[in-house]
């Protein structure tokens, strides 16, 4: 795997034993041993992901927030104080989802985005095509310096104080999605399991002194695996699975991230207009077995597919996010072809699972 | 990563033992079960099936992917453990106890064509490539 990209921590990862994998181009942690196990210990008590594939993308300058405005299908008027964050999708011209990030508001005119590993490079050409448009003057930076770690679960944020007291009475205030700049580290409390907890960017070379002293205040670390399982377990999008450039996010469940109550135009907005002909639901499987993405649903009111499916160790059964036919209700019971076999399976609306508690019927 | 010497093996990585009474128990090795991650489901074949070396006659699922499980002779499903229906996880731990089926072999002379542990280990090696 000699041709992957690799991130500060990864010594720490093979050291550990980590099954690491190709994600995106570049060499991750899948697992530490039991992906079930690093799921649980995030429900339960505290686990840290290293997310410093992703890409953070530093704009600053006069106008960056109305250029932003005009790039993202939530507006980032919304971000009324610095430390503000922002979920939201990237459309192209026809509203399809080009990539979805979250936007940190720093302070004038300086804004972030934090975007996927795998859509970094088309997003970065993307908003500089834009800004030779329409922003020129705008100082667009990709932060290939800094490590992310995303400290994640009920007990997440205390011991991140235990490995860091020192940070503890500027991150202690923070209400869900804001953040704080200290330094040279950003703290936001975001995330992307359905649980409380920070995500911490700082200086690459700062990473593995904080992911050892998380490791010593009884952190686990966990991997890609349970990284998916979780984010599936609290309804939480993929892009590349339950989103893509075919698909707008009113077919994706993210019509709540669209923002076209400001009248504000934005790239993409046109194309929203229409009916959507089809919508995301949760599927829950009442007969034994494992759903996968790309496996077909069948419903009264036409064919669907399964965009995430797996199995869900909170739940101890299989659950996935399906796209189908727009008219198709919550509480309808479905087929899924498994491996040739047609189970039953039931609708339901994400989230799963959140702060550790079941949110549907199973 | 274990490869117990009395067992025989398939390329398909799964483990046989032959029983006292003349049937043969299969599971699956170590190494698949380290590839597959952990296991949460477990779909073996009915008892009285017939098969033939080679067919699908099962499915394992884990967190990260589905495998199909082959039988490695021919003949008729004797017996199916039903505890890996409710601990699919023994596979996992114990994957030379976790006994997932029996057949009573149609053609005893196919268990001479599976492989030993030494040939399994270099299956091994290779699949690591």
């Amino acid at each position: 795997m000699s041709n992957l990209k690799t991130t500060p921590l990864h010594a720490a990862h093979c050291a550990s034993g980590a099954r690491m994998i190709d994600f995106a181009g570049w060499e991750m942690p899948l697992h530490y041993g039991s992906q079930l196990d690093e799921h649980h210990s995030v429900r339960r008590a505290a686990g840290m992901f290293d997310v410093s594939h992703m890409l953070a993308i530093d704009l600053r300058g006069g106008g960056a927030r109305d250029f932003l405005r005009y790039l993202l299908a939530n507006d980032v008027a919304k971000l009324v104080t610095p430390g503000g964050a922002l979920y939201s999708c990237m459309l192209n011209e026809s509203g399809g989802v080009l990539d979805d990030l979250i936007v940190y508001f720093l302070g004038e005119d300086r804004f972030r985005l934090v975007v996927n590993a795998g859509t970094a490079e088309r997003d970065l050409a993307w908003i500089d095509a834009w800004r030779a448009q329409i922003a020129g003057t705008l100082e667009i930076r990709a932060r290939r310096d800094l490590a992310i770690i995303a400290v994640q679960g009920p007990a997440a944020r205390e011991r991140f104080w235990r490995a860091r007291a020192i940070l503890r009475g500027a991150t202690e205030p923070l209400a869900s999605f804001r953040a704080v700049e200290i330094d040279t580290v950003l703290v936001a409390r975001t995330g992307y399991t359905g649980e409380d907890g920070f995500e911490v960017m700082l200086p690459a070379a700062a990473a593995l002194d904080l992911w050892h002293g998380l490791i010593a205040a009884g952190v686990a670390p966990a991997g890609l695996g349970a990284r998916d399982t979780l984010r599936l377990e609290a309804g939480m999008n993929l892009y590349g699975q339950d989103m893509d450039e075919d698909a707008t996010p009113m077919e994706c469940g993210l019509a709540w991230t669209v923002d076209l109550a400001s009248g504000r135009d934005f790239v993409g907005r046109r194309a929203l207009s229409a009916r959507p002909a089809r919508r995301q639901l949760g599927v829950v499987l009442l007969d034994r077995g494992v759903m996968r993405s790309h496996q077909a649903v069948r419903t009264a009111a036409g064919e669907g597919t399964i965009t995430s499916g797996g199995f869900a160790p909170t739940l101890n059964r299989s659950i996935g996010l399906a796209r189908v036919p727009a008219a198709v209700n919550e509480g309808a019971i479905v087929a899924i072809d498994v491996r040739g076999k047609w189970l039953h399976a039931r609708t339901a609306s994400p989230p799963f699972v959140r702060k550790g508690k079941v949110l549907i019927a199973v | 990563m274990t490869t117990p010497d009395h067992l025989k093996y398939t390329e398909t990585h799964e483990w046989v033992k032959r029983e006292t009474d003349g049937t043969v128990s299969v599971g699956i090795s170590s190494y698949a079960q380290e590839m597959l991650g952990d296991i949460v489901f477990v779909e073996n074949p009915a008892v009285g099936r017939k098969v033939v070396k080679g067919e699908e006659c099962g499915v394992i699922e884990s967190v990260k992917a589905a495998a199909d499980l082959y039988a490695p002779v021919s003949g008729e499903i004797v017996a199916a453990n039903d505890e890996l229906r409710d601990a699919p996880e023994k596979l996992n731990h114990d994957p030379y106890a976790a006994w997932m089926f029996r057949i009573k072999p149609s053609d005893p002379g196919e268990l001479d064509g599976l492989l030993d542990a030494a040939a399994y280990r270099n299956v091994v090696e290779k699949d690591k490539k």
